[in-house]
């Protein structure tokens, strides 16, 4: 199926490596003290913002960052796009790793990590009502999916395998996993659209706490919306990117393809908002010029900003301009995420929340973990389609 | 053909989600107590700021006296916390002053609940809400939702728990009341059942019509409280957030259990996706 995609080889111990193996093992020691000595410790969340970097950014915008595999199968799988193929395993592969940081981020966060295992087992003690449960089932069973959706690739570097054992195991799995992938990628393509969208939901308890500019039922759609946009610049971005960084040729006609596919997204999440704000008659807070209705400003004006950059076919022609697109509506998306968990959010004038060097060191060193087992995946294993290899990656 | 499947799937996804939210308030039932509820009635009018309840309540619980303000001389604490269950706030804006009560609400239907994953929190024996910490996993999850900022996080503790008032179902069951409303020389909190702690609150109003809000704050409030207030000051002023009588929880619920009904969505779209993924593969370079 993916007869192309090829390792990308060279040095795995570079010197940009090299900084992120650092940045990764202050996380380490940072993450060790936390579970010794708690979360006061290491982080500067509060009774009044329980929920701080960890949870807005490892979690909520990450997994909403990565869902590039799902966008990207939504495309090859279910509208019969068969020319973006080579985009898939790449795509999921930042997914899978986006998602297991995010699984992380929540062992780190929640404080008693060691119970967690509870929460899918003890299923006749679940909590129906709970949006969180239905998030944390969600996305930890999505984890597995996007590891079993990119185990071919494994397995088939195993079938070149110098272990007798090993080249057998993979002989036999291949087929049967190629076999079982429609019904497993169908599961990645329904998980995603659950639980984005109920990350949305999940704030909507907050009640009157939640500012009215963030607080509507259509919180899940918007979500939903804004994350698979998001999935397509993630894509664009990580493929321009990568391109660069490994000195291959940018698949240019398929990104630009793929770009198209932020517009709609942007554009209909534009109309929801702005109709939902006139409906429930929160235009006169739009344009308050406060701090509340700047950022909501921002977060339209982002949004808008890049699916204009992505109108015309010419504009979509320069790959500069789809990589500047492309990070605009990551930002949007991203910044409409942090809004709705820790600016919208106001538990009362007597608490404020900044995170803590530490904090941010943690998350910092877990995004560096994963880039850096990206590297390391693309290299040894056959995800990337190489068109043309003109000289030494630069990472 | 392509477009025609893209199409249907789209509309399916979209269809779903209108239809939610379109409707997000239909299921929302007029909330009752418990029949055995039982609660606190606290009158702001008979309150002298003692903070004799603070104490017992510490006693009674045995928490750990919470003297961080007081650089260690004395217990003071500012708010709920981690290490206090109730405590007495003064409210003073040059024209009116009064002290005011905060503990758990104890709500006819808790937010912190219906959040809960696993049902740490939950509303058991005489409607109280209490902790049971074999089902909690420390996500704060509770945190977010209550709006009253009541469940507190143990954030110095490498094994935290979450910490809340729970009308001391301890000492209920030894056939005592709640110790914040045994000590109190005022009787400016008592216990009791709720409906006979609402009468109360209503005579007060109604005997003193000058002296008092015209409101029992906590009959609906939030879809209605066992814990009640009376004031002669605004509600808001002394910290009661303005609710509405739909309880907090009722939009996010009424919003999932219509997507979720029955998991048959999530079902039929995942039939949806394989279905048009199959036909897909068949239909020939699509190698899926």
């Amino acid at each position: 199926m993916s007869a192309h995609a090829q390792p990308i080889g060279g040095r795995i111990l570079t010197r940009p490596f090299r900084v992120l193996l650092g940045l990764f093992a202050i996380a380490g020691v940072l993450i060790l003290y936390r579970l010794a000595t708690g979360l006061g410790q290491v982080t500067a969340m509060n009774d009044g913002y329980p929920w701080g970097l960890w949870i807005a950014f490892d979690v909520v915008t990450g997994t909403a960052l990565a869902c590039g595999g799902y966008a990207v199968a939504l495309l090859v799988y279910v509208l019969h796009r068969g020319q973006y193929h080579p985009l898939v395993r790449p795509a999921i592969l930042t997914s899978a790793l986006g998602y297991t940081l995010a699984g992380i981020g929540v062992g780190l966060d929640v404080g008693r990590w060691w119970s967690i295992w509870r929460v899918p087992l003890f299923f006749w003690h679940w909590n129906l009502n709970s949006v969180l449960l239905e998030v944390a089932l969600c996305i930890m069973a999505y984890m597995f999916v996007l590891w079993i959706e990119l185990s071919p690739a494994f397995l088939e570097k195993a079938q070149v395998s110098g272990a007798p054992a090993v080249r057998r195991f993979a002989v036999r799995a291949l087929p049967i996993v190629n076999r079982a992938l429609l019904w497993v990628i169908a599961l990645g393509i329904l998980l995603p659209t659950m639980h984005q969208s109920s990350l949305g939901a999940l704030m909507l308890i907050a009640g009157p706490r939640l500012h009215p500019l963030w607080n509507t039922g259509w919180l899940p759609l918007l979500f939903l919306l804004s994350c698979i946009g998001m999935g397509y610049a993630a894509v664009v971005f990580e493929a321009a990117l990568s391109s660069w960084l490994f000195r291959r040729e940018p698949e240019r006609e398929m990104l630009a393809g793929l770009s198209k596919g932020i517009i709609p997204f942007a554009f209909a999440y534009l109309a929801l908002r702005l109709v939902d704000f006139a409906v429930r008659g929160q235009l006169p807070a739009l344009f308050a010029f406060d701090f509340y209705s700047v950022m909501t400003l921002v977060e339209l004006g982002l949004t808008a900003a890049a699916a204009l950059l992505l109108v015309g076919e010419a504009r979509r022609r320069r790959l500069g301009n789809l990589f500047r697109a492309a990070m605009l509506f990551m930002l949007a998306g991203s910044v409409y995420r942090f809004d709705t968990y820790l600016v919208a959010f106001r538990p009362g004038a007597q608490w404020s929340y900044f995170p803590s060097v530490t904090e941010m060191l943690v998350t910092f060193g877990l995004v560096a973990g994963e880039i850096m087992l990206y590297i390391v995946i693309v290299k040894i294993f056959p995800i990337v389609t190489v068109n043309e290899r003109k000289t030494v990656a630069a990472v | 053909m392509k477009r025609r499947t893209a199409f249907k799937v789209a509309f399916a996804s979209v269809a779903a989600a209108v239809g939610t939210a379109a409707k997000p308030l239909s299921a929302s039932v007029p909330l009752a107590a418990p029949a055995d509820a039982v609660g606190l009635l606290y009158d702001t009018t008979k309150c002298i700021g003692c903070k004799a309840c603070v104490v017992a309540c510490r006693e009674a619980n045995g928490l750990e006296p919470d003297t961080s303000w007081s650089g260690g001389l004395y217990q003071a604490p500012l708010d709920l916390n981690e290490k206090t269950k109730t405590v007495i706030k003064l409210y003073d804006d040059g024209e009116h002053r009064s002290f005011v009560k905060a503990q758990c609400m104890h709500c006819i239907d808790p937010a912190c609940a219906s959040a809960c994953m696993l049902g740490a929190f939950k509303k058991r024996e005489f409607g109280i809400v209490t902790y049971d910490v074999n089902y909690c996993i420390g996500c704060r999850y509770c945190e977010v939702a209550c709006p009253y900022g009541v469940p507190k996080f143990q954030w110095s503790k490498a094994a935290p728990k979450m910490v809340k008032c729970e009308l001391c179902n301890h000492r209920l069951a030894q056939g005592k009341v709640p110790a914040c409303a045994e000590v109190c020389p005022r009787q400016a909190v008592i216990f009791g059942k709720r409906d006979e702690l609402l009468a109360e609150a209503k005579r007060r109003i109604a005997e003193n019509p000058g002296k008092y809000v015209q409101k029992v704050y906590g009959e609906t409030d939030g879809g209605g409280t066992q814990c009640l207030y009376v004031s002669h000051v605004p509600f808001e002023q002394i910290g009661l957030p303005a609710l509405s009588e739909q309880s907090t929880p009722t939009l996010q619920r009424t919003i999932q259990h219509s997507i979720y009904r029955g998991f048959a969505a999530p079902v039929a779209l995942y039939g949806l996706l394989g279905m048009v993924m199959l036909r897909n593969r068949k239909s020939g370079e699509g190698q899926a």
